[in-house]
Order: structure tokens, then C-alpha cells, then sequence
């Protein structure tokens, strides 16, 4: 136990948990507007791509995380041209865009740096830089919770947000843009995301790998369903879930009585089983935006 | 006319697909129509070419009608990986367990056998297994759709890591041989093995890993069609997919049909596991995949949902996936994950043409 009460064992659960604060926040906004986001996965590794392509040739990581945020506003644009535009099942049409972010990037770096999916490793100092032991995107994350929070029920943007989530008819009928709120929504999810992304490449680790986020997009879609894709709720669940990662770790160096290490796959299925009965509503219910999924035709 | 409207917006998401990759291909600085070239010729010239390629088309042909079936209720299963993990481990475990196979053997802490079966009896035995396992695993989130009304996407999603999660620790703490880097388990006792397509045409050389796992896939893609569209339960399925109310009125439980498609899904999903456990590496080998249960959805989305669509755009997935190799081999730049792009491309172009083929 002792291993795991340190100071240490608290920054190493801020790192895992700043990229799942932004994707999980980016995906509420998302959300929210009614447009479900099973893309964050690829949205992060687009930014995350992004970020290491930039960074190790500009050697500025903070140019590499502008870039990263606007290459997840463009992929975000695309996915929301399929699904408001053309009505695509946004599911199906998320799924295309995470395996698109499996393909390109690995099919870019082997053409620019001649190995197959990964990038070039950048220097040290030429990463996201920490203070006080804490990286400056951390900051950032955790920055952007009451940012949201202020945005989503405190401004008028927020409240027709949330109106075109719940009921974009009556929304349309008091004269809010439906449409117009949804591109935002998704896009900003992009923007997110992809800083998110852009922090595993060029903050936590160094280079980028084919398909480095592992799972993270949905991770971070997890957190959000555990929050009730609320704000404040989403910083608490994404903690845990860092929580959760940070304590493989020092479990992965315990040995059993056996001599074997102990099982890290029990912990690493933690988040995914705690979703699922937390969707089936044993834990409080959590309630989706209701117009979630569905597009919305202006009726003539 | 209705033929015509069917196979309109695959062929457009397929033309489109390669437009776009070529334009890739071409900035990346290689031959586009070289480059097509390789990923399309090099999978007809020779029976060894053919072999490999309905090889591939096998687990994309079950993954695609898994997933079509569900689609066919209304429902969309992103959970056939996490179907046919389970499946293939639980297939090599019956393998091992009643294959006579003891793991460890000379070491420490052997693993021994329950029994040592004949062919005649192991063989449906781990067949039974790999649909029973993808079903059970597959009928998990249409319970909790049916009872709890929680959406399968995400809870088949949450079961796919979970599956991983799960099996990658049985293979590593329990099945693994001693010393063992790789993570698979031991092998399944050769009782259990499948025959292999080389062995009844000649000229089909014996390494080409095809197997009778392959006339399975078709055979499925006529019982499915019969199950979908010949029968009262098929009707009924489908009732619940075209309309869940209207379905109800007219005294079709929804609730049912959920889980009765999510079963059968996981079960078709759960037979990847015949051909890759039983007929091709005889062990279950933790990275097998190869991600095929998320390609059934792209073979489900570009088939129409039709059996016979699913047919034909599992061969035509399985000569890119198998041109892919060459793709990487012979051209200077571009690598095999332009295969992922061609196929992300086709997902999002019939995905957004869907709403115009409705009509």
C-alpha cells in the first residue's frame, strides 16, 4: 500500500487522467448537441499524430498543439458533414473515422520518416514543458472543466446547446440554429480531443505510434456516461479512471505468493465493467441527451 | 430496378474510396494505378493466390453476417471482436482440455486433461464451443438492451476490452507453455484439427493455411438467408429492425428478437474461431485477430446486410487485405495501412449515402 500513497503515485494519476479530461469534455460538447461521439478515439490519435509531425519538425510543441487542435476541428468537420449533412448513422460513421485514424497516420509517417506508423522521437526539451512537476497540459485540462462548466449552463451558447440536445424542434421553433450548433458541437469535440491527443504524443511520451491511444477515446466516452455528461462530474471520473491506470503500475512490480506478477487485467477492465452497470442503471441512472443519435430535418 | 438501387451506393463508396486513396497515393509520390495494381492482381493468378485469399474471406465472411444479422433487428454490434476473443480462446481451451494435451508437461505446476476424445467427437465438440462462447458473449448486451434498455454500442464496445482483458490473462497465467514469450496458449491436441482445403485439390499447396472453415462461411450464407427470409422467426427479427412499435402491435415481443439476434450475431461472430483455432494455428494466439470483428462491419455495411452482399464484399475486403502485403513489398512509399484508409472511406461514403438509398 505504501507504493501507492506517494506523491508520485498523485502526478502519475494527473498524467493518465489529462487526456481522457480533454477527450471526455470534448465529447460532451459533442454530445450535448445531440451528435454521439464514438469517433474521440480517432480524433485524439489525429491530434496526437499531428502534434509529434509538427513538434519534432518545428521543435515548438505549442505550434505542434495548435496544429493537433486544428487537424481535430477539420476530421471533426468531416464527421459532422456525414452526420448532419448527409443523416449518415453517426455511429457507423464514428467507427469510419477511428479506423481512418488507424490508416492515414501510419501511412503518412512511413512515407515521411520511413517507419511504418511511428514518428520521429523528439527531444526533451522540445516537449510540452512541466511546472511544478506538472505538465502545462494538465494545467490546461483541468483549467477547462469550470470553462465548460461557465459555457455549458451559463451562457447563451450552453443553453441552446443543451436545447438542441434535448429537443432541437422546440429549439428550431424559438428561432435557435439547430444545425449550426450541432457542427459546433462536434467540432469543438474535435478541438479537444485532439489536445488530448496531442499531450500523449508530445507531453507524455514522445513520438507517436500507430493507434497509440489504446482505447482512450473510449475510455474517455465511459467517463463521460459515468458523469451524466456533465462537467464537473466528467473531472471526477476521468481522475478515477487515471486512478485506475496510474495503479498498474506498481502492481505490475508486486509479485504474487506464485512468483507470477499480480493480474493487471483485472483492474484494466475496471472502467469498462463500472460503465456497463452503470448504464444499466444500477447506479443512479444516467440519462442521455435525449435527441442523441438522432439527425434533425428542418420540417418545411 | 430495386437490384440496381441496392448495389448503387456500394459501387459509388467503393469508387470513391479509390479515388481518394489514389489522390493519397499519388502525394505520397507512388503510381497510383501500380499501387491498385498490386493491391487488386495479386489474388486470382494462381490457386495458391485464390487459397490465400478466400483464407482471409473466411472470418470476414462470419464477422460480416454477425454483424448483418444484428443490423437486420436494428441493432449494431461493434462487439464481434470481443465475440470471437472469447470464442477462440474457449475453443482452444476445449482443444487442450479434452484433446488429451498436458501443458507444462516436464515443468513446474502441469495443467492436465479432462479427456483425450476422438476426432469424430472433438471436432463438433470445439466447433459447438465457438458458437456457443460468441453467443453467450453476444447475448450479454442484447439482455441488458431488452432489460435495462442500455445501448449496444457501448456496452458491446465496454465487453470487447473486457473479452481481451480477460482472455489475454487465462492465456498468461493459465494456458501458456512454460518460458513461452509469445502469448498463446499450448497447442490443442491434433484430434481436434480441421482438414485443410490442399488436401482434396491438387496443386493447392499444403501451407496455404485455407480450410474447410471456408465452406462453412458459405453454408452459413445460405442458412442465414433461409433463417432471415424464409422463416416465421427471421420475419419476425426484421419486423422489430424495419419497426420496433409496429412489430409490438402486431404481437412481436421486441425484447425477444433483441436477444434472440444479439445470440445468433455472437454465434456467427464466435465460428472466426473454427478457422483460426481449429484450422489454421491449432493454439489460440492472443493477436489473431487481426481486428476482423470490426471489418464485419464495413463487409455487413457494403453487403447491404445480405447474405450475398456480405459474400461478395468479404472477397473483395479479403484481395485488399491480401494485396496489402504486396502493396507494401514493391512500392516505395506507400504501406499496407492504405488498406484501412480505402476501408474507412468505403464506411463513411455508404454510411452517408444510406439515407438516399432508403427512398
Amino acid at each position: 500500500m505504501s507504493e501507492i500513497l506517494t506523491i508520485a503515485f498523485l502526478f502519475s494519476t494527473i498524467r493518465f487522467a489529462t487526456p481522457l479530461v480533454f477527450a471526455a469534455l470534448g465529447g460532451m460538447f459533442s454530445e450535448r448537441s445531440g451528435v454521439i461521439n464514438i469517433a474521440l478515439e480517432g480524433l485524439m490519435l489525429a491530434g496526437a499524430f499531428t502534434a509529434a509531425v509538427i513538434t519534432f519538425e518545428s521543435g515548438n510543441p505549442f505550434l505542434g498543439f495548435l496544429c493537433a487542435m486544428a487537424a481535430g476541428a477539420f476530421l471533426a468537420l468531416v464527421y459532422a458533414i456525414a452526420c448532419i449533412k448527409f443523416e449518415a448513422d453517426q455511429v457507423v460513421a464514428g467507427f469510419g473515422i477511428n479506423i481512418l485514424m488507424l490508416g492515414l497516420p501510419a501511412l503518412l509517417s512511413s512515407r515521411i520518416y520511413d517507419a511504418s506508423g511511428s514518428t520521429e522521437q523528439i527531444a526533451k526539451e522540445n516537449l510540452l514543458p512541466d511546472f511544478l512537476g506538472v505538465n502545462v497540459a494538465s494545467f490546461l485540462a483541468f483549467l477547462l472543466v469550470p470553462i465548460c462548466w461557465y459555457v455549458l449552463y451559463k451562457t447563451p451558447f450552453g443553453l441552446r446547446l443543451r436545447a438542441v440536445g434535448e429537443n432541437p424542434a422546440a429549439a428550431d421553433a424559438a428561432g435557435v440554429n439547430v444545425i449550426r450548433l450541432r457542427y459546433t458541437g462536434v467540432i469543438l469535440s474535435g478541438i479537444l480531443a485532439a489536445a488530448g491527443g496531442a499531450y500523449l504524443s508530445t507531453g507524455q511520451s514522445s513520438f507517436f505510434t500507430r493507434g497509440m491511444t489504446a482505447g482512450r477515446g473510449f475510455i474517455a466516452l465511459a467517463a463521460l456516461i459515468l458523469a451524466k455528461w456533465k462537467p464537473v462530474p466528467v473531472l471526477f471520473a476521468c481522475l478515477f479512471f487515471g486512478f485506475m491506470e496510474a495503479l498498474t503500475i506498481p502492481l505490475a512490480n508486486i509479485k504474487m505468493a506464485s512468483g507470477e506478477n499480480v493480474p493487471v487485467q483485472f483492474i484494466q477492465i475496471i472502467p469498462y465493467v463500472l460503465t456497463i452497470i452503470v448504464l444499466a442503471g444500477f447506479i443512479g441512472l444516467s440519462r442521455a441527451p435525449k435527441a442523441l443519435g438522432v439527425p434533425y430535418r428542418k420540417e418545411k | 430496378m430495386k437490384i440496381l438501387r441496392e448495389i448503387l451506393s456500394p459501387l459509388i463508396a467503393v469508387v470513391a474510396a479509390f479515388i481518394i486513396g489514389g489522390i493519397i497515393v499519388a502525394v505520397i509520390g507512388d503510381n497510383p494505378f501500380e499501387t491498385f495494381g498490386l493491391l487488386i492482381g495479386n489474388s486470382f493468378g494462381s490457386l495458391r493466390d485464390i487459397g490465400y485469399m478466400l483464407f482471409y474471406a473466411t472470418p470476414l465472411i462470419f464477422t460480416g453476417l454477425a454483424v448483418a444479422v444484428a443490423f437486420r433487428c436494428g441493432l449494431l454490434n461493434i462487439g464481434a471482436e470481443g465475440q470471437l476473443y472469447v470464442a477462440a480462446f474457449a475453443t482452444a481451451w476445449v482443444g487442450i482440455k479434452f484433446g488429451g494435451v498436458i501443458i507444462n508437461a516436464a515443468g513446474e505446476n502441469p495443467n492436465y486433461p479432462f479427456a483425450n476424445l476422438p476426432a469424430i467427437l472433438l471436432v463438433p465438440l470445439c466447433m459447438l464451443t465457438a458458437v456457443a462462447a460468441g453467443a453467450i458473449w453476444g447475448a450479454i448486451p442484447g439482455i441488458l438492451k431488452a432489460k435495462f434498455g442500455s445501448h449496444e454500442v457501448i456496452n458491446t464496445i465496454m465487453l470487447n476490452f473486457i473479452a481481451i482483458a480477460l482472455v489475454s490473462y487465462f492465456t498468461q497465467y493459465h494456458y501458456k507453455v512454460t518460458g513461452d514469450a509469445i502469448l498463446q496458449t499450448a497447442p490443442i491436441g491434433a484430434a481436434a484439427h480441421i482438414p485443410r482445403i490442399s488436401q482434396f485439390i491438387p496443386g493447392m499447396p499444403d501451407f496455404v493455411p485455407l480450410s474447410v472453415a471456408f465452406l462453412l462461411a458459405v453454408l452459413m450464407c445460405v442458412l442465414v438467408y433461409i433463417f432471415l427470409w424464409k422463416t416465421k422467426w427471421g420475419y419476425e427479427l426484421r419486423a422489430v429492425g424495419a419497426n420496433p412499435s409496429a412489430a409490438e402491435y402486431g404481437g412481436i415481443s421486441p425484447k425477444k428478437q433483441i436477444i434472440t439476434a444479439m445470440t445468433i450475431s455472437g454465434g456467427l461472430a464466435g465460428m472466426v474461431a473454427i478457422g483460426e483455432v481449429l484450422g489454421n494455428r491449432y493454439l489460440y494466439y492472443h493477436d489473431f485477430s487481426g481486428e476482423v470483428g470490426f471489418w464485419g462491419i464495413a463487409v455487413a455495411l457494403l453487403g447491404r446486410n445480405h447474405p450475398l452482399g456480405v459474400f461478395i464484399a468479404a472477397l473483395f475486403f479479403a484481395v485488399l487485405l491480401r494485396g496489402g502485403i504486396f502493396v507494401d513489398a514493391f512500392t516505395e512509399y506507400v504501406s499496407k495501412d492504405l488498406v484501412e484508409v480505402l476501408q474507412a472511406t468505403v464506411i463513411l461514403f455508404v454510411a452517408s449515402l444510406q439515407r438516399f438509398s432508403k427512398r
